[in-house]
């Protein structure tokens, strides 16, 4: 996509209309992006998807009341029909004293070039050789092992987006993203079990990508492992978390430090700011500025700088992740984390990150005498108000300080506070290869249900 | 939103975008035939509503149009799939280009498929649809609710209640020269609440809605009865003691809880799946993979029910599809590519999330037929166990056929009776091991409120669900008490 295909004054031209309906204040999010992905199946290209899209999203606010609307059809007349919409709503709804924009002086002034997008020379490849991507991911898991006779597939996507944020105040900045992907799904079999994993590398620059047949191997080698897998006994034991699933963990404290839940007071780390929550060796910061990441972002969805937050320092809750408006409910300021998607402004996290350990993962599963090594966890199971923590896992068990057999329909169970509490390794194998990433973590001990 | 469905997705798509289904068939025609084993095109125009209470007024309200054209080529096993929300000629005809790209080397049949037209059911045409009611009396329903729910227990301290509101129409033109479209209506109303007593807090939900009026809220005051509910869940959970840990019976309550066949068997009998030969049920059909006294159906056709539609989303009408009967797998769901590819028929089950999606096969409303049983005899017939009669939501690996559902409202059963509310739970099991362990089976089949979401591949569906009482032997229940 060209540069000039954005068409930031469609969004001032709303705004401006807006204003003459009558809104007092009013911004606006546009969004144009263009897809591509391909599967291959056992060799065979799958499924082939193009797509372009846009979307234009507003807030309008009447005086102290809001309303937002959104749109994919951004013709004149439905662009107008939008605003009157959310003008007409806006007129409906309560006054709320913490609502409006950021104040104008705040917003970010020089967008910071985070190398978000791929500008590199040269030819796009042909979709033929995007193709080849993943017949080679597919291709080099297929290879690895006669056991892996079936798959759910291989895909390579790409996405090219650019956004632009404006308010009625005359406002308007704007940014381009690129971002490529490779994942794929083997099935492995023996014996007539079959079990199935993945693996995926996704970047913001092509030249990135992690090497197709390496994914392929590491995807084989996750279904394999998983061979054989077995319940064991109710027990209570020491539970390591591989990079993967320790991410979740870290997700869920992110979504309980995030402002609507903490102003609804539902949440677990309600009233818990400048108190210790995890153990000390636990950092977490989210991190938006880091160049070439796949959650960085110049600036939030209210225009406000991006920047580095430290959510949990030395163990201790530093900040929670706010936008304008929860951080006046809160007698807070924002912390730059607005998000924006079609139902207005919520919070979201950029670069989410547990700072690494100094202990190698193989010395955390050694440590441990008897327990479970957990690499993948599946269903709802955390209450966001009380913390209690339930989930169903696979893994491999440990014995004597090593990996056993595989471990399946298993729960483990606890509470995310207890958990964090109970931290008591943190490996030094922290990777950037997503936006919320952790290394591997051990939690002294949990409840693993089974027989 | 008058402009909405007073007229046939014929005339919609024709008066809005001047695209008519003469000149689909041209572009499926002249782009198209002879080239690929099957074709479509998807238009979709959609408009949802939000409007949320909290803290005891409305400040938040959103309304949001979206609208697009899908296109589609098959040959063989290939899809090629372009969507574009700009729906004008010059569009339809590039996306068409791109989808055939993918076709383009030749398929060997070049026959296009003519699947059975049938007649598309007639299961929620409203007098007034749920989107063009006025906000006014959205608005005055959720005051109402939040006094409802504050009156219900002083220790409620914050209520949350949303109605949303969507209407959908479609219109969908084949290769095979038909076209068909579909107006379809969508609401659901939610009470969340937060209880606190003595420094601790819970949470509790409910809500329900369909393809219905606004009014379904009003009748029989359904409204008060989702505000005490959400209320009553989060003050039960303020005394519930901690979930036990192990294998143990479990008894599944009325409705909601079919949330277990959703992930113990349904998705495992999806046609895609078993085509692929990646699900633990793939090569089954016939085999006795439940107790006898489980039959499962799959059922698009049930008036006004949230995961009913008239034809799904490649204009085949919905059907009754018997999945296991009298414990022996019977079916599979099946979209047009899968049933083709399987030489089976296409059972109404080939659904989109959107027009940025291509179909694939998905559940409708899924149930257990009823029993014989009384469902108290049924508690009573356990010594020790846990009742569970709410549930978040679920998960499933469909090659290990390992599935888990979390229950949010449930207690101990002791000698025979039901005792202490215990705090959630995850529930794990083996969807082709899970339902042979059903030992009883209730009279009192009910089916879900209408809140359910199906996720897959990264599309979204609304689903129903439903259960009478049933036992299971040996079920684990991921609690912490050991």
């Amino acid at each position: 996509m060209s540069a000039e295909a954005v068409r930031p004054e469609l969004l001032t031209d709303v705004l401006s209309r807006a204003r003459a309906r009558g809104a007092t204040e009013a911004d606006g999010f546009l969004i144009e992006e263009q897809h591509f992905s391909a599967s291959v199946r056992l060799g065979q290209v799958d499924t082939v998807k193009h797509s372009r899209e846009q979307r234009l999203s507003l807030r309008v606010f009447a005086g102290k009341a809001s309303a937002a609307a959104s749109t994919s059809d951004l013709s004149r007349a439905s662009l107008e029909r939008v605003v009157d919409e959310a003008t007409a709503l806006a007129r409906v709804t309560a006054e709320d004293p913490h609502a409006g924009l950021p104040d104008p002086a705040e917003l970010i002034t020089a967008v910071p070039d985070l190398e978000l997008e791929e500008t590199a020379s040269g030819e796009e490849p042909t979709p033929e050789a995007k193709v080849e991507l993943a017949r080679r991911a597919e291709a080099a898991a297929l290879e690895s092992d006669p056991r892996i006779g079936n798959s759910e597939g291989a895909e390579y996507w790409d996405r090219r987006a650019r956004y632009v944020y404006a308010t009625s105040h005359g406002f308007a900045r704007g940014y381009a993203t690129t971002a490529f992907g490779l994942s794929v799904s083997p099935v492995a079999s023996a014996g007539g079990e079959m079990q199935r994993d993945y693996w995926y590398s996704a970047v913001r620059h092509r030249a990135a990508l992690e090497e197709p047949a390496a994914i392929g191997r590491t995807a084989a080698r996750r279904a394999l492992r998983r061979l054989g897998g077995r319940k064991v006994k109710t027990t209570e034991v020491p539970i390591v978390f591989d990079p993967d699933t320790a991410a979740s963990l870290v997700r869920s404290i992110a979504g309980a430090a995030s402002g609507p839940g903490l102003y609804r007071r539902a949440s677990f780390l309600l009233d818990r700011l400048g108190k210790r929550i995890a153990a000390p060796s636990v950092t977490i910061v989210d991190d938006g500025l880091i160049p070439r990441a796949l959650g960085s972002r110049p600036f939030d969805g209210e225009g406000l700088a991006t920047r580095s937050t430290v959510l949990v320092g030395e163990g201790v809750l530093e900040s929670y992740l706010l936008d304008s408006y929860s951080g006046r409910k809160l007698g807070l300021r924002s912390t730059h984390h607005a998000s924006r998607d079609g139902a207005g402004v919520g919070v979201s996290t950029t670069n989410l990150i547990l700072r690494p350990g100094p202990t190698p993962p193989e010395d955390l599963i050694r440590s441990v005498k008897s327990g479970l090594y957990v690499t993948e966890l599946i269903g709802f199971g955390v209450n966001g108000v009380t913390g209690d923590y339930s989930r169903g896992a696979v893994g491999l068990w440990i014995e004597n300080g090593e990996l056993t057999y595989p471990v399946e329909e298993v729960t483990v169970a606890g509470n995310l506070l207890e958990m964090f509490g109970a931290i008591e390794g943190i490996g030094n194998d922290l990777v950037m290869r997503d936006r919320t990433v952790s290394p591997t973590l051990l939690v002294g001990r949990m409840v693993v249900a089974g027989n | 939103m008058n402009d909405l469905a007073r007229t046939s997705p014929e005339h919609f798509f024709s008066d809005r975008f001047n695209v008519t289904p003469s000149l689909m068939e041209r572009l499926l025609g002249g782009s198209l035939a002879g080239r690929v084993d099957d074709a479509d095109i998807y238009l979709e125009y959609r408009v949802n509503e939000e409007l949320v209470l909290e803290e005891g007024v409305v400040k938040k309200a959103s309304r949001h149009v979206s609208q697009g054209a899908g296109v589609r080529a098959q040959a063989e096993t290939r899809t090629g799939y372009a969507h574009t929300d700009d729906i004008s000629l010059a569009n339809l005809e590039e996306a068409a280009r791109q989808a055939r790209a993918i076709a383009d080397r030749a398929s060997t049949s070049g026959v296009l498929v003519v699947p059975g037209r049938g007649r598309a059911h007639d299961l929620y045409t409203l007098a007034e649809p749920p989107i063009v009611t006025a906000l006014d009396r959205k608005l005055d329903l959720l005051r109402k609710i939040d006094a409802a729910a504050r009156a219900a227990d002083p220790r409620i301290a914050q209520v949350i209640a949303s109605v949303a509101s969507e209407e959908i129409v479609m219109l969908i033109a084949t290769a095979s020269g038909w076209t068909i479209g579909d107006v379809r209506p969508l609401t659901r109303l939610n009470v969340t609440v937060i209880a606190e007593e003595n420094g601790k807090r819970e949470i509790g939900a409910w809500g329900g809605g369909g393809r219905v009026p606004f009014d379904f809220f009003l009748e029989g005051e359904r409204w008060t009865r989702f505000a005490n509910e959400a209320a009553r869940q989060a003050i039960l959970k303020l005394r519930s003691v901690d979930a036990p840990a192990g294998t143990m019976t479990v008894v599944l309550g009325p409705g909601w809880p079919g949330i277990l066949l959703h992930e113990a068997i349904g998705h495992g009998l999806e046609g895609d799946f078993n085509r692929k030969g990646v699900s633990a049920f793939a090569g089954r059909l016939g085999q006795k993979v439940a107790s006898e006294l489980v039959t499962v159906v799959d059922d698009g056709t049930i008036p006004n029910r949230r995961g009913s539609l008239n034809v799904d989303d490649e204009g085949t009408p919905t059907g009754r599809t018997v999945l296991i009967e009298n414990g022996v797998l019977t079916a599979y769901m099946q979209d047009r590519l899968n049933a083709r590819l399987m030489k089976m028929t296409p059972t109404g089950n080939g659904r989109r999330e959107s027009y940025a999606h291509p179909p694939m096969p998905r559940m409708t409303n899924t149930f257990m037929l009823a029993g014989q049983d009384d469902p108290e005899e049924i508690i009573r017939s356990v010594p020790n166990g846990l009742y569970a009669v709410t549930f978040g939501g679920g998960q499933v690996d469909i090659t290990s056929g390992k599935f888990v559902f979390s229950a949010s409202e449930a207690y101990l059963i002791e000698n025979g009776r039901v005792t202490a509310p215990v705090k959630g739970a995850t529930l794990i099991g083996n969807g082709p091991d899970a339902l042979t362990r059903v030992s009883r089976v209730g009279h009192d089949l009910a089916l879900d409120e209408g809140v359910g979401t199906c996720g897959k591949d990264g599309q979204s569906v609304p689903v129903g669900v439903g259960l009478p009482t049933i036992r299971i032997d040996g079920m684990t229940v991921g609690g912490t008490q050991v």
